[in-house]
């Protein structure tokens, strides 16, 4: 069961041959087991889950011909940290949050868990406020890769990733503002899809850079992704910068043939700075897509080098305004000592953050202040739109965009810890995607050095089922996304 | 481009961050770092280019001017450090 797909878990529960409450049972135990190793979740709450679960299993029951349970009722998930859930601790990886106790839910866990009746396991580890690529900057402690103890299992969304690939859950939640899904689903064997900017609500997912972020499933297949992202998916009154468009079922290409699908190969993504075994796990993919009736063409992405530059402007300046709620009066911490008003503020920020927040809300702040506005921040979106523009253009040629995800497999804890520069350049190919606001995903697509490789594949703005349908097929002809870590049976 | 002491310790003071001098000095280097990364975008030419302020060219949706929200007052001042009367307080601002 532990290594079910959720169709499978699907239908293992519709025919009562497990009931909801036992497999939250056997993920929880999971949980208690190869938690205190992983660190993947910070907040586990069984009653609370399984309270769910009797829930689940209660609409189950009452299911009929007529009226039927949702495809995913009942199915345990993980949640990253960063969306709000009423009565949980929802902390966002912060020292800032850590005793939050969300007075309301995201759109995301009311969708998931009222709608669709999935059942929450807990709450995943995560970059603090989402700011990072390996999950060292968590006040809960890094979480470690499944595949290697002592390599970062990749960030910000690195708990959901290491709790799907040591299956302590059979999908997770991720958000992604420069690759944050894609990334550690990359570095743990995971299928993970950041949606088109507007597709999933923002409502209730604690915002970094308001612009990029978004939300995505991280599962262990295109399938799974595309049953999850049915049920996140979906215009929100709430979010003003949701996407008001007809509901679309993001499973009905899976099956489709690639027949003539024509693959673009950035030149930028296949030059210098990656990793020769990534390269090799990637190109051996694109020797597949081929099998599958594809054809590939060379496209070029000419200021996709700036993308890193223009995001360390734009994320961080964004970052400075959202997390300037965080002044210790509504909500959060607030430092024990104080003088004034202003002393409280400076106290409380100056003990509630960790230093790589600090860092983007001084780099942001600076970047806004007057007289370097213009030269940082209006510089910084005017080359967004360029690196939006060569993606309009590469797509004049090609229907999916492919190429590595991350430069290089899971780098060891402290590998990068001490330099953020280097930090920053393990999200070289992802933050473009993110910039522009398109689709895109991390495919499992072999291993280098016994460490997984993903393959980065990027759709045209609302290709959502289009991207599914392309991982799906290749992994009906690979089975990189079946392998799983030693020990996991 | 090179952030002095003194300019961190300002930036520091305008985002409401508390900073030593030591973390400042810490805090200069790793910025000065990243600064060198961001200085790559200034070789571009980029007159003429429309800013690029979001992900999708939409104008931003307008509501009726209705209340739409339940009162949940209590639940979320229940989160506040520190409340009184249904008001959140901080120190004394105006003597």
């Amino acid at each position: 069961m532990i290594n079910a797909s959720l169709k499978q878990l699907s239908q293992a529960l519709a025919a009562k041959q497990i009931s909801s409450v036992e497999l939250t049972q056997l993920f929880l135990e999971r949980i208690a087991r190869q938690n205190p190793t992983l660190n993947a979740f910070v907040t586990v709450d069984p009653e609370k889950s399984l309270k769910m679960a009797r829930a689940a299993d209660a609409r189950l029951a009452a299911a009929s011909g007529v009226k039927p349970a949702g495809p995913l009722t009942g199915i345990p998930i993980a949640q990253k940290d960063i969306f709000c859930a009423e009565g949980w601790r929802t902390t966002c990886g912060s020292k800032m949050l850590a005793n939050f106790i969300s007075p309301y839910d995201a759109t995301v866990i009311r969708k998931l868990e009222a709608e669709a009746g999935l059942v929450s396991l807990g709450k995943t580890n995560m970059d603090e406020f989402a700011m990072g690529s390996s999950n060292e900057t968590s006040f809960f402690g890094p979480v470690r890769n499944p595949w290697d103890n002592e390599r970062v299992p990749g960030g910000s969304s690195g708990g959901s990733a290491a709790a799907v690939a040591a299956r302590l859950a059979p999908a997770a939640t991720g958000t992604d503002t420069g690759g944050s899904i894609r990334q550690p689903a990359a570095l743990c064997n995971l299928t993970g899809l950041k949606p088109t900017y507007g597709v999933v609500s923002r409502y209730g997912m604690i915002a970094f850079a308001s612009s990029l972020d978004q939300g995505g499933p991280m599962a262990a297949s295109a399938e799974d992704c595309a049953l999850l992202l049915n049920t996140m998916a979906g215009f929100d009154e709430r979010d003003s910068t949701s996407l008001d468009r007809p509901v679309e079922d993001y499973a009905r290409d899976l099956e489709k043939p690639l027949n003539g699908l024509r693959i673009g190969l950035p030149k930028e993504f296949f030059g210098e700075g990656c990793d020769a075994g990534v390269m090799a796990a990637v190109r051996a993919a694109l020797a597949e897509y081929e099998k599958l009736g594809a054809t590939t063409v060379e496209v070029s992405l000419p200021n996709s080098y700036l993308s890193v530059p223009a995001y360390y402007v734009i994320a961080p300046a964004e970052a400075s305004s959202n997390l300037s709620r965080f002044d210790g009066v509504r909500y959060g911490f607030r430092a024990e000592d104080y003088g004034n008003l202003d002393d409280m503020y400076m106290k409380s920020r100056a003990q509630g953050f960790g230093a790589e927040v600090k860092r983007r809300i001084l780099i942001g702040t600076y970047v806004l202040s007057h007289g370097y506005y213009d030269a940082y921040y209006l510089q910084a979106q005017r080359i967004r739109r360029l690196i939006a523009d060569d993606f309009v253009e590469a797509f004049k040629q090609c229907d999916v965009i492919m190429g590595p995800t991350s430069p290089s497999t899971a780098f060891k804890l402290g590998e990068k810890a001490a330099d953020p520069v280097q930090m920053y350049l393990s999200d070289i190919y992802t933050i473009a995607v993110n910039l522009a606001g398109l689709p895109g995903m991390s495919v499992p697509c072999g291993f280098a050095g016994g460490l997984p490789v993903g393959l980065q594949v990027i759709g045209n703005y609302f290709g959502e089922a289009q991207l599914l349908n392309v991982a799906h097929r290749y992994q009906l002809a690979t089975d990189w996304h079946l392998r799983r870590p030693d020990g996991v049976e | 481009m090179s952030l002095t002491l003194e300019q961190v310790q300002r930036i520091a003071h305008l985002a409401r961050i508390e900073i030593s001098e030591t973390e400042a000095r810490t805090t200069q280097s790793h910025l000065n770092g990243i600064f060198q990364l961001i200085e790559q975008m200034q070789a571009v030419d980029t007159k003429g280019i429309e800013p690029m302020a979001h992900a999708q060219d939409i104008a931003q949706r307008l509501r009726a001017d209705a209340v739409t929200e339940v009162d949940r007052r209590a639940a979320y001042q229940a989160v506040a450090p520190e409340t009184e009367a249904g008001l959140y307080l901080v120190p004394k601002v105006i003597e």
